[in-house]
């Protein structure tokens, strides 16, 4: 157990040190000097050399990368050009929002999604199925940004249920905090239902086709034991890992959301950093998102030992 | 008279409309007497599975009984409701299946799985249950049940998961048992001692046993009385031995005198001029050393073998003895870990792709699986001539020649412009042995190659093997688990235990006379030896 | 029985046209495709045409422009005016060119790309490792963020914004085409080609390829949609196509800051991006249900 921990673990080094080098040389090899790129084009002569100076960018690439990967590591993500700021405060200070409209986002579709995935499964082309299905269809094809704006428009607009934008924290009162993630975690929560829905529907689908639910069946199981028991026990794998894939989905809708809602968070601060070519900030922000996609799908490839005795070691 | 345990009447099941007759079964009346296996038998498509799954209320949601009804201790499942039907599962009627590994639940430990048929049907408290389970684990003859209770299937062996099967069946000690092809899945020993085990919970508890099977060895094994059935109508029903010794209907009697016999005809050596030579052939799976995780596994462990022209060489053995990781060595599908593979003279064991292709043409290859064996794509003339033109031959003469070809598989020239889905699996099997025969080889391997055929068309593709092998001269490796058909068509035989040979010798003498423990074992356990069907034809 | 002779191809296009959602979702696409081609003739303008006196003005909102000669002519926003008084139903439906255009190259590029490194990995062996770890690295930044990584490099343009979208499509190809190779290659139809002499790419081209053809097919239309989506998302975001071109996205972010007083702005061009996204998704569906119900697991 303990090897296979420790193997995995060693497996995601290469992946997170492919990330590091891909976007460290993403700025170096592009056509053109990045002093020059990251100054903008209105910077001045002494602006791109000062620029240079601070990133080292006389020294061999080789050098550079281990400088930077070094700091990294440190915890220094460098300073950001925009803010004049340490890029490792600005995320501090930008991460509440983006993780609260994850989690409240992530429950949310669990606990919509899998049941119906479930449901549509079990009654297999009757008119629940085809509505949820049609439903998924839907859902998966309405882009985030147009949920948010209907959503915007018909409840705070129209209704004046909710508020329009923004954000509060936690600590300034839990009803304000949670009034105004409502709509930004229904809309993203849209698209994620439809595709974990429709996962878990061909999953359990599967699994009810395999024959130890007939074993089951012949044993004189209620259909409610059957698929509770048997069905969904099995379908938890393929179930999980779709949760993980979707979490890639999940990080590119977070910034769209919190753009369109303006939530002070990592997504929002991700456009201003392009907007602005901040780039350490860029970096950094793409670099920590893809650290915690990879240690998410860690965890659940982790906890597929838990969830499938065959998978051990 | 005792009153029947199940007593099938008229049954009959519809088809869906698009189906390929109107009825799955039509007809079908069969009675089991407490105590008594009714064997029913038939080849694929003949119902035999439909009929069993109609009683248990199993059935898939597309096909319906439209008539009849099936009484179980005088009452009709059939007509019972989804409530009732629950209650009798388990405790009046309970079934086992083919595939012991995928009937498991993979993720429950095996005693949860005894034990939730208690759950199901009595009130019995965690701990009765897992007692019980014990128990029942003990009388299936499992070894060490207090261990084995916690235990998943995936890590039991495929007769101690059907062990496990059975023992969920009769914990409740059930009036009726259903066994659905219960055994063919299992090697030929483990097939033995689950018959032995089903037959001993059958005598010590007296229940009534409807035996679904396709394997004649298997029927005289173990049945009382045989039903056979075809194209969903059973064509005669009888004793064992009226049945398999004495058949009356003309279906049974070719079944019959399709089965091969256990006593290999009387066979003069074959002294023609060797056409292949194998020495000391081993292949390893996995890596040692820096990269690999440990697990090597040496799945042909020093094979020497030779084939003579105009000769047939069985190699035997059950699964995991090696015995298609040789044919794939020879065959160079795979690269052999060590040893020499002489051809003419020709070593091709090491040759690179490029230096071996010329060399391909000398060793063609007949698979198992005959709706996996051709491109699905490409009609039957482009498989066909896909060999002869990479080796130079015009197209023209090579349509030519798979036109005779296809005759001589006993297929019609017409066929080579249509696709394989419009053939059956016995007619693609043929085909598969002309697109072998097209590049004119000297060895021809047959690997597995009638086994998944029904026996009547098995019986047919067989005689065509041996007379090709006759015709052109050929030195056949026949590479097959079924000690029936080794002993019709093989010269000389080689029988392998786990990578290894471990008896070789002509046919009549191995089967007569083993040398080795293993292979005493192999033939022991062969279903239905001193049974001769029919009229016991050979080949 | 009639279906029977004919060949499997044959047989697999009459299910396509017999399905209901390759029908809806077909028709649905063939309109916006013939929007985008037509756009100069259903009664459009410039769509970048300025009229500082007819910002932001309603649905159907009527006026009168002088034209080249100086005449007054009487004009109709069907769809209203955005902050710069341009068109909206003429920037919209001059729209489904960039739309269709991002969308179509993308899939393209990445299938041809994704379909080319996939076989290498699932045909040569030694390479697997090597490439699977790099699709793996890939894959490990979501999407839209190495989109974005990729555009604030270049300069904002049509050109980068497909490569962006392109990248981390690429991967997904890959793995789909490997995946198959893989299995196909253990067939034992293919076991006969190389036991029948046929060099290896006459052998993948003859009996591994096809097999991808069905779900790259069904894997295409889906990497168009979620194309088209992406490149609305970034230049909703002010960082894709330059704010000039009329593209949904760019029409969306123009109607932001005004959006609680003009939703139109933003709830047309969003309605229209849904409706094509919604199309091509079901003929996507549609295709992969009578294509190869196998291989839709896969994605």
């Amino acid at each position: 157990m303990v090897s296979y921990l420790l193997r995995r673990i060693l497996a995601t080094i290469p992946v997170m040190l492919f990330v590091a080098v891909f976007i460290f040389l993403l700025l170096r090899l592009t056509p053109g000097d990045p002093a020059t790129i990251i100054a903008g084009d209105f910077a001045n002569e002494t602006q791109v050399a000062e620029i240079r100076e601070k990133l080292g960018l006389d020294e061999p690439m080789v050098t550079q990368f281990f400088v930077w990967i070094g700091n990294m590591v440190q915890g220094d993500f460098g300073e950001s050009f925009f803010y004049k700021k340490q890029v490792s405060d600005l995320i501090a200070s930008r991460i509440e929002p983006t993780l609260s409209l994850s989690l409240l986002t992530i429950v949310l579709t669990v606990t919509i999604a899998v049941p119906m995935g479930t449901l549509a499964a079990y009654k297999q082309g009757s008119w629940l199925d085809r509505g949820i299905m049609g439903f998924s269809v839907l859902g998966f094809s309405l882009p985030v940004f147009v949920i948010g704006y209907a959503l915007i428009y018909l409840f705070s607009i129209k209704l004046g249920w909710l508020p329009v934008q923004g954000y509060q924290r936690i600590s300034d009162g839990v009803g304000g905090w949670l009034l105004r993630l409502l709509l930004p975690s229904l809309a993203l929560a849209v698209i994620f239902v439809a595709f974990i829905a429709r996962m878990t529907r061909t999953s359990v689908l599967e699994v009810l086709g395999e024959d130890y639910i007939r074993t089951a069946r012949a044993k004189g199981q209620t259909e409610t034991r059957v698929l509770l028991r048997h069905a969904l026990r099995n379908a938890a794998v393929p179930i999980v890992t779709v949760i993980g894939l979707a979490f890639a989905i999940l990080i590119g809708g977070v910034v769209v959301t919190e753009s369109v809602f303006t939530l002070p968070g990592l997504g929002l601060l991700t456009v201003e950093a392009v907007l602005a070519r901040d780039f350490p900030t860029i970096q950094a922000v793409i670099l920590l998102f893809s650290f915690i996609y990879v240690l998410i799908n860690l965890m659940i490839d982790v906890s597929y030992t838990l969830l499938d005795p065959r998978i051990r070691y | 008279m005792v009153e029947p345990v199940l007593d099938v009447r008229g049954l009959t099941v519809a088809l869906p409309s698009d189906g390929d007759r109107a009825n799955a079964v039509e007809d079908i009346s069969l009675t089991v007497a407490p105590g008594e296996i009714v064997c029913v038998v038939g080849e694929s498509g003949s119902g035999k599975s439909v009929t069993a799954s109609a009683v248990m209320g199993l059935l898939p949601a597309a096909l319906k009984p439209v008539a009849g009804e099936a009484l179980l201790e005088g009452e009709n499942t059939l007509a019972a409701n989804k409530t009732r039907l629950r209650a009798l599962r388990g405790t009046r009627m309970a079934m086992i299946f083919q595939e012991p590994m995928t009937a498991l639940n993979p993720v429950a430990r095996v005693g949860e799985q005894i034990a939730e048929m208690l759950e199901i049907h009595t009130g019995m408290s965690a701990s009765e249950r897992r007692a019980r389970a014990i128990e029942i684990m003990q009388m299936v003859h499992l070894p060490d049940p207090e261990k084995m209770i916690d235990a998943y299937p995936h890590q039991l062996s495929g007769g101690q998961r059907q062990r496990i099967m059975i023992a969920i069946a009769l914990v409740l000690d059930p009036a009726l048992l259903i066994a659905d092809e219960p055994t063919t899945a299992l090697d030929v020993t483990t097939q033995a001692q689950i018959l032995t085990l089903i037959k001993e919970m059958q005598e010590r508890r007296g229940t009534g046993v409807l035996f679904i099977t396709h394997d004649f060895g298997v029927v005289a094994e173990i049945a009382d009385r045989v039903v056979v059935m075809q194209h969903g109508k059973i064509v005669e029903q009888g004793t064992r031995d009226e049945v398999l010794m004495r058949p009356q209907a003309p279906y049974t009697q070719m079944l019959m005198a399709s089965v091969p016999s256990m006593t290999p005809p009387a066979r003069t050596p074959v002294v023609g001029a060797r056409a292949i030579d194998v020495t000391g052939l081993s292949k390893q799976y996995g890596k040692t050393g820096l990269f690999g995780d440990g697990r090597v596994v040496l799945a042909a462990d020093d094979v020497t073998l030779h084939v003579n022209k105009g000769e047939t060489l069985g190699i035997v053995g059950e699964s995991g003895s090696g015995k298609s990781t040789v044919a794939r060595c020879i065959a160079r599908l795979i690269a052999p870990t060590a040893g020499s593979i002489s051809l003419h003279g020709t070593e091709i064991a090491t040759l690179p792709e490029a230096r071996l292709r010329p060399h391909r043409r000398k060793v063609q290859i007949v698979f198992q699986d005959p709706y996996r064996s051709l491109n699905p794509r490409r009609t039957i003339g482009l498989s066909l001539i896909e060999a002869p033109v990479n080796f130079g031959i015009p197209k023209d003469q090579a349509l030519a020649s798979a036109r005779s070809l296809m005759e001589l598989v006993g297929l019609s020239a017409d066929a080579l412009d249509r696709y394989p889905h419009q053939f059956s699996g016995g007619q693609r099997q043929r085909i598969c042995i002309a697109r072998a025969l097209a590049v004119e080889p000297d060895v021809l391997i047959a690997d597995e190659a009638v086994s998944a055929l029904d026996v009547s068309v098995q019986a047919q593709v067989l005689e065509l093997l041996d007379d090709i092998r006759a015709r052109y001269n050929l030195a056949m490796l026949f590479i097959t688990h079924d000690l029936r058909v080794a002993a019709q068509i093989c010269d000389r035989l080689m029988v392998m235990q786990k990578g290894v040979v471990v008896e070789h010798g002509p046919t009549g003498q191995v089967f007569r006379d083993p040398a080795n423990e293993y292979t005493k074992l192999l033939l022991e356990a062969a279903p239905g030896r001193d049974v001769t069907f029919g009229a016991g034809r050979a080949v | 029985m009639a279906t029977a002779t004919l060949s499997p191809g044959r047989q697999t296009l009459r299910r396509i046209f017999r399905n209901p959602s390759v029908l809806i979702g077909g028709t649905l696409v063939l309109v916006i495709v013939l929007m985008g081609l037509f756009a100069p003739l259903l009664g459009t303008r410039d769509p970048s045409d300025i009229s500082p006196k007819d910002r932001n003005k309603p649905p159907g909102y009527e006026t009168t422009v002088r034209d080249y000669d100086g005449n007054k002519v009487p004009v109709v926003y069907r769809l209203g005016s955005d902050t710069l008084g341009r068109d909206v139903y003429s920037r919209i439906i001059y729209g489904a060119r960039i739309s269709l255009i991002v969308g179509i190259a993308v899939a393209a590029i990445s299938i041809s790309i994704g379909t080319v490194i996939g076989v290498i990995a699932g045909y040569f062996r030694w390479l697997d490792g090597i490439i699977m770890r790099i699709m793996d690295g890939l894959m490990a930044i979501p999407a839209i963020l190495l989109a974005i990584a990729v555009v604030s490099l270049f300069n904002a343009g049509l050109a980068s914004v497909i490569i962006a979208i392109t990248v981390p499509e690429v991967p997904r190809v890959v793995r789909l085409v490997r995946s198959i190779v893989l299995s196909i290659r253990e067939e034992p139809y293919v076991e006969a080609a190389i036991t029948a002499g046929t060099r290896t790419p006459l052998l993948l081209v003859r009996h591994v390829l096809p097999n991808t053809i069905a779900p790259l097919i069904v894997q295409g239309t889906f990497i168009v949609a979620s194309a088209i989506i992406v490149e609305a998302i970034l230049s909703f975001l002010g960082i894709g196509i330059p704010p000039e071109v009329p593209t949904w996205g760019n029409i969306m972010a123009e109607g932001r800051s005004v959006f609680q007083i003009f939703p139109h702005n933003i709830l047309y061009p969003g309605l229209v991006l849904a409706l094509t996204v919604l199309s091509i998704n079901m003929l996507g569906d549609g295709l992969r249900d009578t294509l190869d119900p196998r291989f839709a697991k896969r994605v």
